[in-house]
């Protein structure tokens, strides 16, 4: 089970700490999950490692990095920001001005109107008035 | 002119995802692609110190063993609560009667159930140890059993297989390695 | 004898659907009246075949004929009747089956309640929904045939994944494959109107309402899957942005882009370009997420047993598909000149700012989720791509989106103007302010932005159907159903919206209890009275007792359980979960050491609004379609027969 007692760290910031790291780390056995929402044994170990690691003093980057040596990226919930992945971390914005582009383009095509002729002119004049 | 291309940018996109998932499925059947596989982080780097303590009643090892340089060695982390363990020992046997060195760990096991599973099916291994908190075995990036580690000469790790190293698998990728390495 | 007449039924379904492709389609083109009034009985005939191979599959479950392979590999005799009987989609084959049967449904549908459409819309409508329907059952009849017979028949199934052996998992695929596919016939309706080469007004009043339907019905499918992970799965999560549940987001984000946009269709004549790719692209979601479900290409607790033979002939039927929809997209698309002139600044122009936001947030849940496979493709480099990527980039989207939820229905068509906006809606503003500054003394900022926004919402569907009542009781009877609907979709959202931003609140603890210890958390106390063991129809528990109390009172007893399968030899938790309505006490029992067990206790404020806001958005959406006017849309509904060969309006 996870977050069993036993496991968590007695100082409740330091565990707190230890959750959020966890949330970024991907349980290899699982589908998908962190290592925080699984009952696997490797979820349960890499736990007590990031909990141990924490209690030794290791900053969030440090305890990051130990972890991706050992395991590689895909370790990593949160994809690290590289030249690969910026065009993956910029998608929002990237469609966002896309669709924006996309919606302006198809607007563009508008048949430009004559202007009025005399006629037209005092019609509208004629409108008014009455 | 600009919106003709925009319009058809949608099939060209689609077109573009199809051809690629075209290319993953034929990869996937030759056994070329595995998108499931989480691939090691230590290929071509030495491996971790590991130090631990002998299973009972056998010949254990130490880091000492796995830097002594020579022919290619392998180290397999087992478990007795594993059945793909089974299904892979024949195999590991099969490469120990051929003179290939074999260490074990057995990984989050009790001592007195790895013994038997041993005794029952034979023992492949050099030296075997025990790494009952899983702690080394995290030094390796291991995430489940059964793994198995390939060296060379100098230490370092050459291949990796995470599950059972099946007939096919002996048979295509690690005996030509071995031969290769050796 | 009945598996035998379910395979026939299943190949006869296929050869009318080839016909129910054929010849409306011929008909339509040749304006022959005679082939194209073929297409409804077709249609009918298919629905027939189809649904009488889905109950032979259903009775080979319910009788435990282990003979047939699908039910000896994912049944057992000992399972309780009802997830006998849902075990028929609780598989690769069964569930294909399901698929097929609303496809065929949906055929049925067009025929029995179009009959006020144009003639040969229908028949290419129905012609196209059987050239779909067509190349699911040959994908079923060749690769996933349910009714393969085993003998001897073993003594006894393996038994379906306990984790499916349960109320609401059960009941998920129906809901989900009604939404999916509904979105089918919003698909034939674009088609059949790119071929035709006219999309008018008329078009988006038709297609609004099966557009609705779909809609509302994947809103309920996707809502039953979030609501059973957070009481099954024990951890109170409800969302993981797993690449399938992302795959159910993606045509529902695409077909609420395409709700609104038929309404603009519809109303202004405009932006026909949009709605039609909305509907092209939203079943086409639908059927990227069967692909990557049942192809194994994609890491899911979802995925059903991957064969890559499969994914070859899945493939195959969506470049068809898709393909050919696109493809007769970039065609016909350019000949249709843009229509209705508005300023940016209207009622058209949010609709617009609606599509791209919605747009833009499936193509980030699209890209991030195919993302890893293609960089492990193209380069070869693992990585993954999790809840906190998609929690960075697709909520910053939908922000500014929920704040033009509210602006959206009180701006004027074709020219508004802001000041007359804000003149409206400054209640809705002062509420959602006023929130937000109390949230935030009390919590923290994104808790706070969460509440001011769901006030935002739910104030604004107020300040909508009150300013169309002209803030008079007699007038709000004479309000269109539709306009009700709309306004309670918004409102519904923000109940959901008010949910997710309590669950950031949701506090957690675990603990290790002796029977009569107590631990407290959220403010009430939580004594375990004891543990005792249990059985079920196929499995054996352990069930805790826990009672909970506030300052002495009692609250509830929870009897959280950990239940053991032994033919799949499966261990799941059974969470207890008590609601106030305000928030969930809930409890999950682990393992047990010493005579002591292992708790984990949650309060989790406001949850049940995630699902109730669901229901209310999925109950706007049936409001809407219940809306006399989009059922008596088409001109001339008793009209004289025309002569065979006459052109129809």
């Amino acid at each position: 089970m996870s977050a069993d007692p036993a496991e968590q760290l007695p100082d409740p910031a330091q565990e707190e700490r230890a959750q959020s790291i966890g949330r970024e780390l991907r349980c290899l056995v699982c589908e998908g999950q962190s290592i925080e929402d699984s009952n696997s044994l490797f979820a349960a170990d890499m736990r007590r490692a990031v909990r141990e690691r924490i209690a030794a003093g290791d900053s969030d980057s440090q305890i990051m990095t130990w972890v991706t040596a050992r395991y590689g990226d895909m370790v990593r919930l949160r994809p690290p920001f590289s030249a690969g992945t910026a065009l993956l971390w910029a998608s929002p914005v990237l469609f966002a001005a896309a669709g924006l582009g996309a919606a302006l383009l198809l607007r563009r095509r508008r048949a430009t109107v004559a202007p009025l002729t005399a006629t037209e002119r005092a019609r509208i004049e004629a409108l008014r008035k009455g | 002119m600009n919106r003709r291309w925009l319009l058809a940018a949608p099939l060209g996109i689609a077109a573009a995802a199809g051809a690629g998932f075209y290319a993953m499925l034929a990869r996937m059947n030759e056994g070329r692609f595995d998108p499931r596989g989480v691939p090691s982080a230590l290929l071509d780097k030495p491996a971790p110190v590991t130090s631990l303590p002998a299973l009972d009643g056998h010949q254990g090892w130490t880091d000492a063993d796995l830097r002594k340089g020579g022919a290619p060695l392998l180290v397999n982390f087992f478990a007795s609560w594993c059945v793909p363990c089974v299904i892979e020992h024949p195999q590991l046997m099969t490469l120990s009667r051929q003179g290939v060195r074999i260490l074990g760990v057995a990984y989050r096991d009790k001592p007195a159930d790895s013994a038997r599973f041993l005794a029952q099916r034979g023992n492949p291994f050099a030296g075997v140890v025990s790494d009952a908190e899983g702690r080394a075995s995290l030094e390796w990036g291991l995430y489940g059993v059964p793994e198995t580690y390939l060296l060379d000469g100098a230490a370092r790790v050459r291949w990796r297989m995470a599950g059972p190293v099946t007939e096919e698998i002996l048979a295509d990728q690690l005996q030509p390695l071995l031969r290769r390495i050796a | 004898m009945i598996p035998e007449l379910g395979h026939f039924a299943l190949a006869l379904a296929f050869a009318i659907a080839v016909a129910q492709a054929a010849l409306p389609l011929w008909g339509a083109q040749t304006r022959d009246a005679r082939l194209m009034a073929a297409g409804p009985a077709l249609a009918a005939g298919q629905f027939l075949a189809v649904l009488t191979a889905f109950f032979a599959l259903m009775w080979s479950y319910a009788v435990s004929d282990f003979s047939v392979v699908n039910v000896a590999e994912n049944s057992h005799s000992l399972k309780p009747l009802l997830y006998k009987l849902t075990g028929t989609w609780g598989n690769h084959e069964g569930s294909l089956l399901l698929w097929c049967t609303m496809l065929a449904g949906c055929g049925a549908a067009v025929a029995g309640f179009g009959r006020g459409l144009p003639t040969a819309l229908r028949a290419r409508v129905i012609g196209v929904l059987g050239l779909v329907a067509a190349g699911f059952l040959l994908f079923a009849l060749t690769t996933s045939n349910p009714f393969d017979r085993l003998w001897p028949p073993p003594d006894d199934g393996r038994d379906l994944n306990p984790l499916l052996q349960d109320p609401g998992l059960a009941f998920h695929p129906p809901l989900l494959y009604a939404g999916y596919v509904g979105f089918s016939v919003a698909f034939a309706f674009a088609v059949a109107a790119l071929i035709e080469g006219r999309v008018d007004a008329a078009w988006g009043r038709w297609v609004r309402p099966w557009t609705l339907a779909a809609w509302s019905l994947l809103t309920g499918g996707i809502a039953l899957g979030s609501w059973w992970a957070y009481y099954e799965l024990g951890w109170g999560g409800y969302w993981f942005w797993d690449p399938v549940e992302n795959a159910s987001l993606l045509p529902w984000l695409t077909g609420t882009a395409l709700l609104h946009s038929a309404i603009v269709v519809e109303k202004r004549d405009a932006l026909r370009i949009w709605t039609v790719l909305l509907a092209i692209a939203t079943f086409s979601f639908s059927l990227l997420g069967t692909f990557l479900v049942r192809s194994g290409v994609l890491n899911s607790v979802h995925a059903f047993a991957n064969d890559p033979a499969r994914g070859l002939f899945i493939l195959v039927l969506l470049a068809l598909t898709i393909g050919g929809a696109l493809a007769l997209f970039a065609w016909r698309a350019p000949g249709m000149a843009p229509t209705g002139l508005f300023a940016p600044i209207s009622r058209e122009g949010a609709l617009v700012l609606n599509n791209i936001l919605l747009c833009s947030m499936a193509a980030v849940v699209a890209t991030g989720t195919m993302y890893p496979l293609f960089a492990d493709f193209l380069f070869g480099h693992k990585l993954s791509v999790g809840a906190p990527f998609f929690n960075a980039t697709v909520l910053p989207l939908a922000a500014p989106l929920l704040a033009a939820m509210a602006v959206g229905p009180v701006l004027a068509w074709k020219r508004a103007r802001l000041e007359e906006a804000a003149r409206r809606l400054w209640p809705a503003a002062l509420v959602a302010a006023a929130v937000g500054l109390a949230a935030g003394f009390g919590w923290s900022a994104v808790p706070a932005l969460g509440f001011a926004g769901a006030a935002w919402l739910i104030g604004g569907a107020v300040v909508d159907i009150a300013g169309r009542a002209r803030w008079s009781m007699a007038r709000l009877a004479g309000i269109p159903r539709a306009a009700w609907g709309g306004a309670v979709a918004h409102a519904g959202l923000g109940v959901t919206v008010a949910g997710i931003a309590g669950m950031t609140l949701a506090v957690d603890r675990s603990v290790l209890l002796h029977p009569g210890e107590s631990a407290g958390l959220g403010g009430y106390d939580w004594r375990l009275i004891a543990v005792a063991d249990g059985r079920g129809p196929n499995f054996s528990l352990r069930q805790a007792r826990i009672e909970v109390t506030r300052s002495g009172d009692h609250v509830v007893t929870l009897t959280p359980q950990r239940r053991f399968y032994p033919v799949q030899r499966m261990t799941t938790t059974e969470a207890a979960i008590h609601t106030t309505g305000l928030a969930d006490i809930y409890a999950v029992l682990g393992e047990e050491r010493d005579g002591a067990a292992v708790l984990r206790l949650h309060l989790n404020p406001l949850a049940p609004w995630i699902w109730i806001g669901a229901l209310i958005m999925a109950l706007g959406g049936a409001l809407s379609l219940s809306d006399r006017r989009l059922r008596v849309g088409a001109p001339a509904r008793r009209r004289a027969a025309l002569p065979a060969g006459a052109r129809p309006a």
